[in-house]
C-alpha cells in the first residue's frame, strides 16, 4: 500500500492509463513544467512533450482539439486548470463534443476527459471557486464525475479515460492534499455507482466531492448524539446511482442532499425530485437540500465561509428532520 | 546619455511613482506571507515602466480595463492605495468591499472598469466600452492592456476586429512580459508576435521598449491622440520581463536563473534613476522617492490591517435587482 494524496493519484491514473495505451495524451496550459497545481509533474519526463502537451492560452483551441483528435482515433486529456475557464469553451463542449456520437448516427465517439479543478479554495473569488456540475449533468452526451477521495480519484479518472464519451471530470481543488492508502493494482472503478461511506438508519445524506467530508464530520457528530446517518456518495452524477440512492432512503425514511454549488438547480434537486417522486410514501419528513446561496463568491474570508454548507449545517438539518425545525 | 525629450522633473515623476508601484507590490507580497493578502496576488515587479508609461498618460476620464496583474494600472489610473491594499485583505473599505479581491480590482470613480481573472476577456470589453464611448459623442478613449499570453485567446481577434470594422476609440497595449504563467510565451505564439496580429487585422501598431517609462508614455500619448483624432484604434506593444513569479508563491525555478540575473540589471525603476543621476538629480531625491513610496504602503497596510471585515449583510448586496439571493436551505 502506498499513501497517495488526491492530486498524486490523479497523476498515477493518468500515467498507468498512458503506459497502457499509446492513444491517451494529455494537454493544457503550463503541463509541460507540471501543470499549475503540479498534478502533471515529471509526467513530460516520462512521456516526451507530443503526449504531455504544451498548449497556448487557448480554451476554445484546446477543447476544440481534443474533440478533432478524438474524432480521429485517439483519447485526449484536456487539462482546463480552473473549472471556471472551461466556460471559454463551452461549444466546443457542449455543441460539437456532447453530440458528435448521436448527430452522426454513432458513426464516431468522442472520447475525451476534461479535467476541471472545481471548488472554492482560498479567497480565490468569483471566477476561480465555481461549483458548475449541475449545467453539465443537464447536457445529453456527457458524463459526469466529481470524486471525494484519492482512490476514486485514481478509479474514476482511469474510467473516465478508458469511456468512449466525454468526461467531464471534476477535481475538488480543496482535496488536493488529502490522504488514503492505496494498492499498486488499482483498477478502474464504475462510472455510475455510489458508495455508502457510512451505514445508518435514521436519515440518508448524499453528497459528492469535497462536501461529502462535511457530511462525514456532521454524520460522527450526529453519532455521540444517537443518531444514525447513512452518507453516501453520488462519486458520479452522470449516470448518477439512483438505486443506491432509492435503498438507502428506504429503509432511513429521510433524506438530505448536501451541495457546495448554488442550491436554485443544482444537483440536489435532482436527487430530491427523484426520491419525492419514488418514495413519497415512505418519506418520514420532507426531503432537504442544502446549498450555497445564490450569489458570486465573494473574496472575503468571513463573507465566503458564509456560503460554505458545513458540517454544522448538514447536521442541524438532520436533526431539524427527526426532531421537527427548532425554536431558534 | 542623448535624449532628445528628455525632461527631468516630468522621468523624476515617473520614477517616483513607478516607485509607489514597486512599493505597493512588496508590502502585498509580504503581507500574504503574514496571511492578511487572502487570495493570489500576481505582482507587476519589474513592469512599472508600462503601466506608468501608459496609464500615467491617460486622461482622468479615459477608461481602462486591466488584467490579474493590475494593481500597477490601478494605481495609476487614480485609485487610492489604501483602498486597493484594504481590497486585497478582503476588508470593508476595500475598492469592491472587499468582495473582489487583487484579480477582481475596479475603481469606477477613476474610470478604472475592472481587472480579470479571465485571460483575454478584457479584450471585448473593452471594444464594447469604447462603442458606448461613441455612442455617447464623448471624447475619451478606452484603454485595454493584456499580456503577451492573452494574443493566443480568441477574444484577441474578436475584439480587435470588432474595434477596427466599427472605428472605435481603443489603445490596445499588449504588456509583454515573456511569460505566461511558467510558459515561455514565445513558445506557443505562432508568427511574429502581437504587432503583426495586430497589423493583419488593420490596427497599426507600435512597438518600444517597455522598460523605458518615457519612451512608453512617449509612445502612449502619441497613440491616444491618434485616437482622439479620429484615426481608431491604435496598439502599442511593450516589450518588459517579468522579474519575479506568475503568483507572489511562484519561484519560477522553470526560468534561467542567468537571463532573470540580466533582467534585474535592467529594472526599469534603476534604469529611471540612472538617467537621472547622470543629469545631476541628487541621491537624496532619488532615495526621498522610494521612502515616501514605502511610507505611504506602510501606512496603507496598518489602515487595511485596521479595518474591519464587510458587514455580513455585504454577502447578498448587489447581486441583482430581483429574486431573493439568500434562496437557499441553510435555515429552516
Ligand atoms: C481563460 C484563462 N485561461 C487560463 C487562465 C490562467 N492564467 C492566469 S494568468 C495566465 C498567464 C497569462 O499570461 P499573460 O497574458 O502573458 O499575462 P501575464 O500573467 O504575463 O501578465 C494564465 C494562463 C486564465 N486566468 N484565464
Ligand atoms: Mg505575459
Amino acid at each position: 500500500m502506498v499513501t497517495t494524496t488526491y492530486m498524486e493519484a490523479g497523476r498515477r491514473a493518468l500515467a498507468e492509463e498512458m503506459r497502457r495505451d499509446p492513444t491517451v495524451w494529455a494537454l493544457g496550459e503550463d503541463l509541460g513544467r507540471g501543470g499549475v497545481f503540479g498534478q502533471y509533474a515529471g509526467m513530460a519526463e516520462e512521456f516526451g512533450p507530443l503526449r504531455i502537451s504544451d498548449a497556448p492560452i487557448s480554451e476554445a483551441a484546446i477543447l476544440g482539439a481534443a474533440v478533432g483528435a478524438a474524432l480521429a482515433g485517439t483519447r485526449p486529456v484536456v487539462e482546463m486548470r480552473f473549472a471556471d475557464f472551461a466556460l471559454c469553451a463551452v461549444d466546443e463542449l457542449v455543441n460539437q463534443a456532447a453530440k458528435a456520437r448521436y448527430m452522426f448516427g454513432g458513426q464516431g465517439g468522442v472520447p475525451l476527459v476534461v479535467r476541471e479543478p472545481m471548488g472554492m479554495w482560498r479567497s480565490s473569488a468569483a471566477q476561480h471557486s465555481q461549483s458548475l456540475e449541475a449545467w453539465y449533468v443537464h447536457i445529453p452526451g456527457l458524463t459526469v464525475v466529481a470524486p471525494a477521495t484519492p482512490g476514486d480519484n485514481l478509479r474514476l479518472l482511469k474510467a473516465a479515460i478508458r469511456s468512449d464519451d466525454p468526461v467531464v471530470y471534476l477535481e475538488h481543488k480543496d482535496l488536493w492534499g488529502i490522504e488514503e492508502e492505496l494498492g499498486a493494482d488499482e483498477p478502474p472503478g464504475e462510472l455510475g455507482s455510489a458508495r455508502v461511506v457510512r451505514e445508518g438508519s435514521d436519515a440518508t445524506v448524499v453528497s459528492w466531492s469535497a462536501m461529502v467530508h462535511n457530511v462525514c464530520e456532521a454524520a460522527g457528530e450526529l453519532a455521540e448524539e444517537g443518531i444514525s446517518v447513512e452518507v453516501v456518495d453520488l462519486r458520479t452524477l452522470w449516470p448518477w446511482d439512483r438505486e443506491a440512492v432509492l435503498a438507502s432512503v428506504r429503509r432511513t425514511g429521510r433524506l438530505v442532499v448536501a451541495h457546495e454549488a448554488v442550491l436554485v438547480g443544482g444537483f440536489g434537486a435532482e436527487v430530491a425530485a427523484t426520491v419525492s417522486e419514488a418514495l413519497f410514501g415512505v418519506l418520514k419528513a420532507p426531503v432537504k437540500r442544502l446549498g450555497a446561496p445564490r450569489v458570486p463568491i465573494p473574496y472575503a474570508k468571513p463573507l465566503e465561509d458564509m456560503l460554505r454548507v458545513g458540517p454544522d449545517a448538514i447536521a442541524a438539518a438532520v436533526r431539524a428532520q427527526l426532531l421537527g425545525p427548532s425554536p431558534g | 546619455m542623448n535624449r532628445p525629450n528628455l525632461d527631468l522633473e516630468r522621468l523624476a515623476d515617473r520614477h517616483r511613482r513607478m516607485h509607489r508601484i514597486r512599493a505597493f507590490e512588496e508590502r502585498a507580497v509580504a503581507a500574504l506571507e503574514e496571511g492578511l493578502v487572502l487570495g493570489a496576488i500576481h505582482p507587476s515587479i519589474g513592469q512599472e515602466a508600462c503601466a506608468v508609461g501608459t496609464v500615467g498618460s491617460l486622461a482622468r476620464d479615459d477608461l481602462l480595463l486591466s488584467t490579474h496583474r493590475g494593481h500597477g494600472h490601478t494605481l495609476e489610473k487614480g485609485a487610492s492605495a489604501a483602498a486597493m491594499m484594504r481590497e486585497l485583505f478582503g476588508r470593508e473599505g476595500g475598492n469592491c468591499g472587499g468582495k473582489g479581491g487583487s484579480m477582481h480590482i475596479a475603481d469606477f470613480s477613476v474610470g478604472m472598469l475592472g481587472a480579470n481573472g479571465v485571460v483575454g476577456a478584457n479584450i471585448n470589453i473593452a471594444a464594447g466600452a469604447a462603442h458606448a464611448l461613441r455612442l455617447r459623442g464623448e471624447r475619451h478613449i478606452v484603454c485595454c492592456i493584456f499580456g503577451d499570453g492573452a494574443i493566443n485567446r480568441g477574444p484577441f481577434l474578436e475584439g480587435l476586429n470588432w474595434a477596427r470594422v466599427f472605428d472605435l476609440p481603443v489603445l490596445f497595449v499588449c504588456e509583454d512580459n515573456a511569460y505566461a504563467a511558467t510558459t515561455r510565451t514565445e513558445t506557443m505564439t505562432g508568427g511574429p508576435g502581437p504587432a503583426a496580429r495586430a497589423e493583419a487585422l488593420g490596427i497599426p501598431a507600435h512597438a518600444v521598449d517597455g522598460n523605458d517609462v518615457d519612451r512608453v508614455a512617449e509612445a502612449a500619448t502619441e497613440l491616444r491622440e491618434r485616437v482622439l483624432a479620429g484615426a481608431g484604434p491604435q496598439f502599442l506593444w511593450a516589450k518588459t520581463w517579468r522579474l519575479t513569479g506568475h503568483t507572489a508563491v511562484d519561484k519560477a525555478a522553470y526560468r534561467d536563473a542567468g537571463e532573470a540575473a540580466a533582467r534585474w540589471k535592467d529594472d526599469p525603476i534603476a534604469r529611471a534613476a540612472q538617467t537621472l543621476r547622470a543629469h545631476g538629480v541628487g541621491e537624496n531625491i532619488l532615495s526621498g522617492h522610494r521612502e515616501a513610496a514605502v511610507e505611504e504602503m506602510r501606512a496603507a497596510y496598518e489602515e487595511a490591517k485596521a479595518a474591519p471585515w464587510p458587514e455580513t449583510a455585504a454577502l447578498y448586496a448587489d447581486v441583482q435587482d430581483v429574486g431573493d439571493p439568500r434562496e437557499a436551505a441553510f435555515r429552516w
